[in-house]
């Protein structure tokens, strides 16, 4: 079985290295391979039509079979093409000259307009603007007490002069037309600069609620129709986003749901056929939880590579800045690093979320993708245990224990000793293993990181899988760690270059600019070799 | 290079190094529990089947376990209080929304003929029937299969008119979604092994969005014109105005609902406490409502675990419900696993069929998990809830 898009291209590149040269029937077999990554990543058949069409074409033209590896060349043309799609036409909010710009949210039921209200009224206020919600959903029970809760929450004043309905037989009474034209007045009297309209949820094939929010429309003028899409959505994206282009015309899109584990090809079918922006990502239930988007993590994601950027901006959120410093120069030195300072690691890592994701988004951890489906979150669980049922003194220096003193712990944490045993034998090989990389360059400053360059080939991968299966072979395994950590520094060494400047400007209104070109030359390398090793 | 003065960098740094030592020192450790929780989740699934040829067995209650496909009671026993509405009954629904669905129809069904009634299907043109498959969510791989069998069949049977080819397909799908699947709803109250009478349990589950209240509210009138008691649990602490949604919807057929006095509070003590007093107060039916949910936050989903957990120390679940949005991709199927790793889904909810959307995926979900689709909701209005009928369902993927 093949899980990801890397999986499968690496095993139909396997051939290709003898070649050198890619024939018609390699690209077609490559093709096939794209287009199935793209349907299960729930891009639109059409779109993936277009799509697989236009790679082909380019990977059958000069363009490859000049280049010196046209495998590699293939994967960086897929990769191009999606970025082209995704942020072809990436910008910011316009506001309006004369304020109050009036932005309005239109999507379907359950998309998340109320939430993103409340989201896109927090963002605008902490940019310094100030904000006025519009209560305009008058059908779905209870959306105007919602919508109320969430402007709460937000620090934001909200105007919803009409109650709303309070369950789903009662008529709607209200004129969400007129609650709209009348909450922009408000906020012209009362000087707020933005105006955030919800509307109601409605499906594309409702010609009647559609006429209401063409008729909000046209009553408000808006600066910006934002239209609210669910990450999660199938081969609808492409039926539902042109009846609200026909609908309301909107004039960017804003992704919700982007935390769950859906790959997003609506993203891509939404872009592509509508040749709208996407515009910002919403990526949890916190108000906070919303970003600008990022074409170019987005194509790692339909394509299902490694997404270190994210993984790094998470950490910058979870980690402390001056404990790390510590703990960096600890792990130069290798022998400062004790098992005490391990469990703090892992607790802060666990805020980051699930363990199972973050190993996911490290690049080139491919070949270890069986490992990391079985790995049972509890593992850790059990990891903290044992070290919590050491004495402090114990922690600092694991040499003292004794086979007493490991019996005790064993059975203070609920386990066998031989677990004990395994963990400290691999605490001690990980430290060491650290140490070595400190002195021969794996830290900051290492020039000659060859990247993924020194993966191990096909046969040695395969022996990292066994790995896996038993509990032998844990160098292969460990080297294929190696790997990815090597390729994450890399990838973080490029961010650093790369990305610092946007870095500062959070909310990426513009921001783009850097963020396409860093990933291009930078994130997809490691990923990019290992499919000529394939 | 990485500046070790930057903060941005030592944070790259330690996390990449932190998850390196996280990852050797935990991956391998005791290899066998994974083993473990596989084992839990397919017990999870297994006693749902116990439960149903034992309640056959039991014949004392076998009259109250009303399946309300089969629901024939002609007129509900009507709420007491003379401001509360009387729901539609369960039959006739279907007709009403047979010809909404008729009328979402997609131009797929045209296009369909309009392949197969071509000479001879070209490669091209298996190509085309395997898109259509996909439009409708089905996933790229069951949609490969299917047209791979039905070509083969079709050569091999060498049948030719466009009418045939569909009529095979057709049946291949209809054999795909299983019409032998057991759709209905086990609502018999339990006795438990000290002969208390406790009420049956639906918890309703799914992610954001999907339509977890308004499927709640929905089966309450369903139950309600069946002419049973009941009780709503209103454990969605964490969305704004959840509780009061459902409250609303409880008060218009005179249903009760639990619900905590603040918000954010403990959803399986709310959970816990509308059972209980279901079973105080001899109701039929406790439905519990819970918050959205994103199957990837393991958080979240132990919180679920927990609500599920709880609520089995005072009765246990007679079902639980996930629900599932019809435009959902292919996703919808790692929901459909997750959750029934953590709460042991018995069926599925398939919600806002009424769009263009067909909600192809339940196909796979179906196929893989072996979780029936039990109800299916059709439209904005509060009695669009019917049961799924597989050859309906189909003929809505075909566009009929």
């Amino acid at each position: 079985m093949f899980a990801t898009l890397s999986d499968r291209l690496t095993s139909t590149f396997k051939n290709l290295r003898t070649k050198g040269r890619l024939s018609e029937s390699d690209i077609d077999a490559t093709v096939r391979q794209i287009r199935r990554a793209l349907l299960d990543a729930d891009v639109a058949v059409p779109v993936v039509r277009e799509f697989t069409g236009n790679v082909r074409e380019r990977a059958l033209s000069a363009e490859v079979s000049a280049a010196l590896n046209p495998a590699q060349q293939v994967v960086k043309i897929v990769n191009d093409e999606l970025v082209g799609i995704l942020g072809g036409q990436s910008r910011s909010l316009q506001f309006a000259k004369n304020p109050p710009t009036v932005i309005m949210l239109a999507g379907l039921q359950g998309a998340g307009k109320t939430t993103l209200a409340g989201k896109l009224a927090r963002h605008l206020k902490e940019s310094g603007h100030t904000p006025l919600l519009v209560a305009a959903d008058l059908q779905r029970p209870n959306a105007v007490t919602q919508l109320s809760v969430v402007a709460d929450r937000a620090g934001v004043p909200v105007y919803a002069p009409h109650p709303g309905v309070a369950s789903e037989a009662e008529v709607p009474t209200g004129d969400p037309v007129a609650v709209a034209r009348d909450g922009v007045e408000q906020a012209r009297a009362k000087l707020h600069d933005v105006v955030i309209i919800d509307t109601a949820g409605r499906l594309g094939v409702d010609q009647e609620l559609m006429r209401q929010a063409a008729d909000i429309k046209a009553a408000t003028n808006p600066d910006e129709v934002l239209f609210v899409i669910d990450a999660m959505v199938g081969q609808d994206a492409v039926t539902t986003a042109q009846a609200f282009l026909e609908g309301v015309d909107f004039t960017g899109v804003v992704l919700s749901k982007l935390d769950g584990d859906a790959r997003g090809g609506a993203a891509l079918s939404v872009a592509s056929v509508t040749g709208r922006p996407i515009m910002f990502a919403s990526t949890g239930e916190q108000l906070t939880d919303f970003e600008a988007f990022h074409p170019d993590r987005m194509a790692s994601r339909i394509l299902d590579m490694g997404d270190i950027l994210s993984l790094i901006e998470q950490a910058e959120k979870a980690f402390d800045a001056e404990e790390a410093a510590k703990m960096a120069s600890k792990i130069t030195s290798g022998d400062g690093f004790t098992l005490e300072d391990f469990l703090g690691q892992m607790q802060q890592l666990r805020k980051l979320g699930s363990m199972k994701k973050m190993l996911g988004m490290l690049p080139g951890v491919g070949q270890m993708r069986e490992a990391i489906d079985n790995f049972d979150e509890r593992e850790i669980d059990r990891v903290e245990a044992i070290i919590s049922s050491m004495t402090p003194h114990e922690r600092r220096d694991p040499k003292i224990l004794n086979g007493s003193r490991r019996a005790r712990i064993a059975r203070g944490s609920g386990v066998t000793t031989t677990d004990v045993n395994q963990l400290l034998t691999r605490f001690e090989s990980a430290r060491k293993m650290m140490k070595q990389m400190g002195k021969t360059g794996g830290l900051p400053g290492m020039g000659g990181v060859p990247g993924m360059g020194a993966l191990p080939g096909s046969g040695k991968r395969a022996g990292a899988r066994q790995a896996s299966k038993g509990k032998k072979n844990k160098a292969a395994q460990r080297r294929a760690s190696v790997q990815s950590m090597k390729a994450a520094k890399k990838a973080a060494q490029a961010q650093q270059q790369g990305a610092q400047p946007a870095s500062g400007d959070g909310f990426g209104l513009g921001a783009n600019a850097s963020g396409p070109a860093s990933v291009e030359d930078l994130n997809l390398p490691p990923d990019l070799e290992k499919y000529l090793r394939g | 290079m990485i500046n070790l003065d930057s903060p941005l960098g030592i944070a790259v740094l330690v996390i990449v190094v932190a998850l390196l030592i996280v990852a050797v020192s935990t991956f391998f450790l005791r290899r066998d529990r994974v083993k473990k929780v596989d084992d839990a989740a397919s017990r999870a699934l297994r006693p749902r089947v116990d439960e149903a040829t034992g309640e056959t067995a039991a014949s004392a209650i076998d009259d109250d376990a009303v399946a309300i496909e089969i629901a024939d009671e002609s007129s509900p026993t009507a709420a007491a209080q003379p401001e509360v509405e009387t729901p539609e009954p369960v039959l006739g629904r279907f007709t009403r929304l047979k010809a909404r669905l008729a009328r979402s129809g997609s131009p797929l069904g045209a296009k369909l003929l309009a392949v197969l009634s071509r000479d001879t299907l070209s490669d091209d043109d298996w190509d085309e029937i395997e898109e259509l498959l996909l439009l409708a969510d089905i996933g790229a791989g069951p949609a490969l299969d299917l047209v791979e069998e039905l070509r083969t069949e079709v050569r091999v049977k060498s049948i030719s008119g466009a009418a045939e080819v569909r009529a095979l397909l057709r049946e291949k799908l209809v054999a795909l979604v299983g019409p032998d699947m057991d759709r209905s709803l086990n609502l018999a109250p339990q006795i438990l092994g000290d002969g208390t009478r406790k009420p049956a349990v639906l918890l309703v589950v799914g992610v954001n969005g999907a339509g977890k209240t308004t499927t709640v509210g929905k089966l309450t009138r369903v139950l309600v014109a069946e002419g049973k008691s009941v009780l709503l649990g209103a454990a969605d602490t964490f969305r704004a105005a959840a509780a009061d949604q459902l409250t609303t919807w409880g008060n218009r057929v005179g249903v009760e609902t639990v619900r905590s006095d603040r918000e954010g509070a403990d959803p399986a003590s709310v959970a816990f406490d509308a059972v209980k007093q279901g079973s105080a107060a001899g109701i039929d039916v406790v439905v519990v409502d819970t918050a959205g949910r994103l199957q990837n936050k393991t958080g979240l989903m132990d919180e679920l675990g927990k609500v599920s957990r709880v609520i089995g120390k005072e009765a246990p679940l007679s079902e639980v419900l996930l629900v599932l949005d019809a435009t959902t991709g292919q996703n919808g199927l790692n929901q459909a696993r997750v959750f029934t790793e953590v709460a042991g889904v018995t069926g599925i909810v398939l919600t806002k069929l009424d769009g263009t959307a067909k909600g192809g995926i339940v196909v796979a979900v179906q196929k893989e998990l072996g979780l029936p689709v039990k109800l299916v909701g059709l439209g904005e209005g509060p009695d669009d809830l019917a049961p799924f009928e597989p050859e309906q369902f189909v003929d809505g993927l075909l566009g009929e």
